[in-house]
Order: structure tokens, then sequence, then C-alpha cells
């Protein structure tokens, strides 16, 4: 029997319980009534309008990447370059998971919602990081995650919680109390589908990216209705018989060939798209029998929200055989009346795209590369013929782990610089041959750090997308896993392998502070304000920590 | 339940049982073949291409494992990780695809495949070459061998057991060519290793010795005389890192080929126990 699901953990607070007894008529406590109802009546009802407006409601984060922009830009500026020196904690939540903590949480009148390792999800006091609900969904223990039992976040739409899980159901919460309010099962786990993405909230509707490139799962994108959990679209980012691109697959090979759409999308409400990135063909990282193109592997789509009608695509890396998913945020930015969507890609370089048709304006190194040497007439890199893997391997840059990965980046419109986490690193590329079996790893090659490249360098990148230009940069001791942040108080975060979490003036990237969390950060900042107080908080090890001014 | 299915019911189990103590693949040559794929993507970055040894993991084409004595016990090697070394348990280490018992299987018929029976005899003599460890070729001012010794580099007492021949004369002949690994934290996806720090502290103090370990703020040094320095960077004068190792080159006029096997030859007789 798969999908059993455990019951909820609900830990009520002191807040609640008083909240519950709302419908009592007392009349000495009416006036209190009152208040505290209307408090829970706006508490987590979240309307498409207020996602829609999320400027307007700064001490909130609505949504993975704060906003649909993408930009993971927090207007609030209490905490600033001139008191940063004094951020102290303010509060750690303890998991108990252990394994990679890639969350971002949501914040919302107060009450933090996160998901963790091993179908994790709970909501938080904002203010003091006790518990208020925490859901976890049993694990079979079958499941084939690609890299790790991880979940990068939750979605918020009226009063439901929304997360996909390993074993690749779509779960609602109530998010009030974490009780089950809907559960769709998109896909067979047992086949390598899992889900690992934080969901997108548009209009009524919950959309959500499949994982699974590593197994051979044909990859798609869904849209759920938020209130039934109803599936209203699909999108199959390999097209089949019949479709358009379907030409870019040889013989039988795009019933495997990947694509998945393992990280969160944007969404422009003026034209009602969305945008959303796609992963690797399958195998990963042998080309032989899947001759051509093998779209919309590795590519951008720009998605019709009510329908999943693809208006338009851009293919960063065609035919990829270095694992270059494509799976990065990509963020639209406006500048001097032009609508643009820009993408640090892992293949290292730095695409600006035209949002309204899907043209390539540049692509610009923002790393170590040295895959291509030659553009197309569009402007996009070309894969030199012999970057492809040997079987006695030779030495690619980057590396599979690519320049950046899933860590989301950041645009600071103050600055109007575009701000990612950067590694180079080269690997050495060698095919290993593997049959498609359902279920099993579909590599088809072998990739180890080459030793001439070390030590692996990873870097904070300020990149200005006028230019493609990498204005800034700060040198980490070692890679990270990261995201970004900025901040309207001057200042961008991040976290590094060492475990530091760390404010730099956004301007020069000169570190203005730092805390040691005693674990690696494979998660993205995100800052909220409660009771007139700014919060930046990001998970660290198996914890959330959360920062604020003395 | 009919007759017929219970009689295969208890044949199938008994073959879970005796599959975990012998591998139900060991017959089928094709095993070793798809296992030598999910050996190059899982195994080979440690173990090395050909499970010959890498910078990190021990040669697997030698008959005799050191943790491992039989198939069952290799299983378990592979799906649990060996605690306090980099061996990671199977689906861990964060990059790669966890297998399934079957794909592990095939791995052990890959490395069974791949060994040479009869070992390599070590040629060196290696009671001299302890003479030499703890004598004139001072590698136990820097290097420990069953408590006796330094402390500056890393402890040899097991490295005959998880390191080749030819890894071993390397490190001595090119030390820096590949540092080793030093401190194995569980949070770093690259344990930092022994590089070399200079450093100047503010008031003039000149610091040099290996990184024990280091973040982007602060550095804990040990030096030759075996002091640990903490180091905050922002509050030094000048601080500087190199891949050159401390270690000094060992070339032929220091050590002959015969004195480094003779080396290599003890710290084997010394690792395999």
């Amino acid at each position: 029997m798969r999908g059993v699901s455990t019951p909820a953990m609900i830990y009520r607070t002191l807040g609640l319980s008083v909240l519950s007894g709302c419908s009592r008529r007392s009349q000495r406590f009416k006036l209190y009534a009152v208040i505290f109802c209307a408090l829970s009546t706006s508490q987590a009802q979240v309307t498409a309008d207020r996602l829609l407006n999320s400027a307007k409601e700064p001490q909130n984060w609505l949504t993975y990447s704060g906003d649909y922009s993408g930009r993971r830009f927090s207007a609030l500026d209490q905490i600033k370059i001139d008191n940063a020196h004094t951020i102290v904690a303010k509060w750690v939540y303890q998991t108990g998971a252990t394994g990679k903590f890639e969350t971002t949480p949501l914040v919302v009148d107060g009450i933090l919602y996160a998901s963790g390792p091993d179908n994790r999800a709970f909501a938080l006091d904002a203010r003091t990081g006790r518990p208020i609900w925490m859901y976890q969904r049993q694990v079979p223990p079958d499941i084939r995650p690609c890299c790790g039992r991880v979940n990068r976040g939750v979605a918020i739409l009226g009063d439901k919680v929304f997360f996909g899980t390993l074993d690749a159901h779509v779960i609602a919460l109530d998010a009030k109390t974490g009780a089950v309010r809907w559960d769709a099962t998109a896909a067979d786990y047992r086949t390598g589908h899992s889900f690992t993405v934080a969901p997108l909230a548009v209009k009524n509707l919950i959309i959500i990216g499949i994982s699974g490139g590593e197994y051979g799962v044909r990859g798609f994108i869904d849209a759920y209705d938020a209130d039934t959990g109803e599936r209203k679209w699909r999108f199959y980012t390999v097209p089949g018989p019949g479709e358009p691109g379907h030409d870019t697959w040889e013989s039988d090979s795009w019933k495997v060939g990947g694509a998945p759409a393992w990280n969160t999308g944007t969404y422009d409400p003026a034209t009602n798209q969305i945008f959303w990135p796609t992963g690797n063909p399958a195998p990963s990282n042998r080309g032989e029998g899947r001759a051509g193109d093998n779209l919309y592997s590795n590519s951008l789509l720009a998605l019709n929200a009510d329908i999943g009608k693809l208006n338009w695509y851009f293919q960063f890396t065609k035919h990829d055989e270095h694992d270059w998913d494509a799976t990065q945020v990509p963020i639209l930015i406006d500048t001097n009346g032009k609508k643009l969507i820009a993408q640090a890609d892992r293949n290292g370089y730095f695409y600006v795209i035209d949002r309204t048709n899907g043209k390539l304006i540049s692509a610009t190194p923002y790393g170590k590369t040295t895959w291509s040497d030659s553009k197309d007439s569009d402007g996009r890199p070309v894969a030199n013929k012999t970057a492809s893997p040997t079987l006695e391997g030779h030495t690619v840059c980057p590396g599979a782990l690519g320049t950046t990965n899933y860590m989301p980046p950041a645009y600071d419109p103050q600055t109007e610089l575009f701000y990612v986490t950067a590694r180079d690193q080269c690997d050495i590329f060698s095919t290993a041959p593997q049959p498609y079996e359902a279920g099993h790893a579909f590599y088809g090659s072998a990739y180890f750090p080459s030793e001439e490249a070390k030590p692996y360098l990873g870097f904070l990148k300020a990149i200005d997308p006028a230019t493609g230009e990498v204005k800034q940069k700060f040198q980490h001791t070692s890679p990270t896993w990261s995201g970004v942040l900025s901040t309207a108080g001057g200042l961008v975060f991040t976290g590094d392998a060492e475990g530091n979490f760390i404010a730099f003036d956004a301007a020069s990237l000169k570190p203005q502070w730092h805390f040691q969390m005693g674990g690696a950060v494979y998660a993205g900042p995100m800052a909220y304000a409660v009771d007139g107080k700014e919060y930046v908080a990001i998970a660290a090890g198996s914890a959330i920590y959360a920062f604020g001014l003395p | 339940m009919s007759r017929h299915s219970w009689v295969v019911g208890v044949v199938f189990l008994a073959t879970i049982c005796i599959a975990q103590d012998q591998n139900p693949l060991a017959n089928y040559p094709k095993a070793a073949k798809a296992g030598e794929s999910e050996f190059r993507i899982n195994c080979a970055l440690c173990h090395g291409l050909g499970a010959r040894g890498g910078g990190r993991g021990p040669d697997l084409t030698r008959a005799q494992k050191k943790h491992a004595h039989n198939d069952a016990e290799m299983f378990q090697i592979i799906s649990n990780g060996i605690p306090g070394t980099a061996m990671p348990a199977n689906g861990t280490n964060g990059q790669g695809v966890g297998m399934t018992d079957t794909e592990i299987w095939q791995i052990i018929s890959y490395i069974r495949s791949q060994e040479v029976k009869a070992s390599a005899k070590a040629s060196g003599d290696s009671a001299h070459g302890k003479q030499l460890f703890f004598g004139d070729g001072n590698c136990s001012m820097c290097h420990m061998v069953d408590g006796k010794g330094g402390r500056l580099g890393p402890d040899l007492t097991g490295v005959g057991g998880s390191r080749t021949r030819e890894a071993l004369i390397d490190s001595i002949r090119n030390p820096s060519r590949r540092l080793a690994w030093g401190l194995t934290e569980s949070t770093k996806e690259f344990p930092q290793e022994y590089e070399t720090v200079t450093a100047v502290t503010h008031d003039g103090k000149q610091v040099k010795g290996v990184t024990l370990n280091e973040d982007s703020f602060t550095v804990q040094v040990m030096d030759s005389g075996e002091h640990i320095y903490l180091l905050e960077k922002n509050k030094l004068k000048s601080f500087q890192k190199s891949r050159e190792s401390m270690m000094p080159k060992y070339d032929v006029e220091v050590l002959s080929d015969k004195e480094v096997d003779d080396i290599v030859a003890y710290l084997v007789s010394v690792g395999a126990k």
C-alpha cells in the first residue's frame, strides 16, 4: 500500500486556543473576541490578490522567492548597513531532521510556514520560533530521490498550505492545524518521480514541477485546483508524438527523456504567463541514443497560467551531456521600458531574455567555462564537439554541479545588480553506459572533480544585467549551496558551507556581520517583520535561525 | 493461499535469507558488467576507475579487505558506510542516487571480478622501514604510527591499508601533488586539506603551520612545534595560504628507491593489521 499518511502532530499554542473560543458570546470579553476573531480571520487568509500585491505587505514573505518576480528582495530597511554589525540571533527551531535542509520559509501575519527533509511541514510563531503544528507524511522505504530527501518550501493560498512530497503527492494542509485537506497523487514514486520544489500559487491554482531527471522520468509541470486538489492542467516538458518538438528526440528516447521541473518558476500577471525552468535530458551525461536538441530539456518555458499552453521557450543548453539542469529561478526585471527575464544558468552563462517573446538579448559567462567557443545566430553559446564525455574521461568546466545550481539568486532594484552563488569547479566526464530500467539510476556517465581544478572556488557574485559583467565578488572559503537575499537596507545575505550566515554591503560585497550557525547552508534566506520588528531567517544544519536587531 | 504458492513463498524466503550472506548474483557474469557502470558512477570518485584506489579510498582489487571479510559485510558497508571515515552510507553523499539492493550486489560482483587473487608481495624490508620512519627518515617528527610520533601531519597507522603502494610512494616523493584530506566535517562537501598557512598577527608574530580548520572569518593552525593557534582573520596583519605542503620533498638523494620501498613496506605491514 502506498502513500500512507501519518496523523498530523498538532501543537496548540495558547494563542490558538484563545482563537478557538471566538464563537462564544461572552459579553465581558466581547471586545477581545472581536479583536481576536478579526486577527484569526486575517491570519492565513492569503487571497490571490494579496499574492499579486505582495509589495504592499513587506512584513510578509508570501511565496518562495518573496514575490512573483522572483527577485528575493525585501523592502524592509530596519536592518541596514549602519546597524548590521549589531544583528543578534532571535530564535532557533530544531527540526530533528537529518539531511540537507533546503527550505525557504514563508511568513504570513506573524506565522512562519516551512517544509523540511523527509516530507515535513510545520508552522511556527515567527517571533519566538515556538511550534504551532507539525505535519509529517510517512516516507515509503523505496523512494528514489536523486539528491537527498529534501524539500525547498511550501506555497500558501486561502487558508491552506501546499507542498509536494518525496513520493510525488501534492498535499494541501490546513494552515491553522496542519491537518490534510486534500491529497493528490501526481505520479508513481517507484519510477523515480518525486517532488522537492516549492509550489507556486497563481490565482486559484497550485503549480508544481516534477523531479526525477536521474531516473528517466518524462518531465511535467502540473496545476491543481487549490480548493479541491483536482488537476487542471499538465504540461509535459518532453513533447509526445505529433507535438511540436517531438522530432528533437531519437526514436523512443522521449519516453524516458527527463527534463524535470524541480525549481520554482516566476509569474508575470501582466501577461498571465508563468516562467518555469526545466532540467537535464535523461540519461543526464550521455547523449548517445537521444540525438537531437531534446526539447524542452534545459529550457525556460513561458506558459499560459490558466491552461498550461506553451507561448515560447528558450533552450539554454541543447542536447546536454553534462547534467546542466537549467533549473535556476528566472528573475523578472523591468528596466528602461524593457520587460526582461534573467537567469544565471548552471552552464556558466548569465542569460538576459526579452520575456515578451523569448528572444535572447545577451549571454555572458559569469564563471569558469570551457565548453563553448562559439555562438549561434541568436547569440546562444554552442557546445564544442570536444566537450562530450569520453570513455577515458576528460575535463570540462563547469563541472556537473554547475556554476550555480538550485540555490535561489536575488535581484536588488536599488543597486540594479543580480546576486548569485557561484562555483568554479571542473569535472572529468567519463561515459558509463547504462540501459534504462524503471526506478533505477539513469546517468549514463560518471564524473569526478578534476584534481587540477583544486581547490574548488566558491563565490557570491554581483552581475550587472545591463552588461552581463560581474561587478563585485566575494570568495567563500569553499563553495556554498546557499541562496541569496537582498534587502532595502542596502544589504545582501547569504550562508556558507562552513555554517556562517553573512550580511554584506550590497554595493561592495564587503561582509558587515556574520554568525556561526554550526551547520552548512543549503537554503534560501528571507526577511519578514512582526510587531514592527524586522527579522532575517535561514535554514542551516537541521534548524531554522531567525536574526534581528538587539 | 494454495499449497503451490506456499511452496513458492518458502523457496523465495529461503533465497532472501541466503542472499543476506552471499551475493545472489555471484554466478551471473553480466552482473559484474552492470556493476562496472554503477561503480564508476557511485564509487570511482574515491576508489578510482578499475577499483584500484584513489586519493581518498582504498584499493579494492586486493582480495583481503580491511573492513569487509565476505560479501555480506561488503553489502553492509556499502549500505551503511563506515563511521569515522569518508565512506558514506548509500545515497547519503548528497549528490548521487541511492542504489537498490540489486545494484549493490552488482557492484560487489564487479569488485570481486577485479580482485587480484595473489596479493602483491611488498618488496621492501619493513623492519628497516620502521627504523627509517622513526630514525633517519625523520617521518615520525610529524607523523604518528601506533600512537608514536608527531601530530603535524596525518596519522599513518592505517594508511598502508587504505592507499595503494603507488599513492604512498607519490606522497613521499611529491607531497604537494595531492594534499591529504584533513579534518572531515560532515557538514562540508570538501573537507579541509593540509594546506600551509603563513600569518602575521597584529603584534608582528609570524605563524606558519597547517590548517586544522578554516572558514571565512577564522582559521585554526598547528605549527611545527604542535602549538595550536586560533586566529581571527580580521585581526591579522597578513594571511596567506599555500598548497605547497609543509612536508619536505623526499627525492632520491634524501631517500633511495630502496629506502622508500622499505618505509612503504613498514606502513603496509602496520596498515594491514
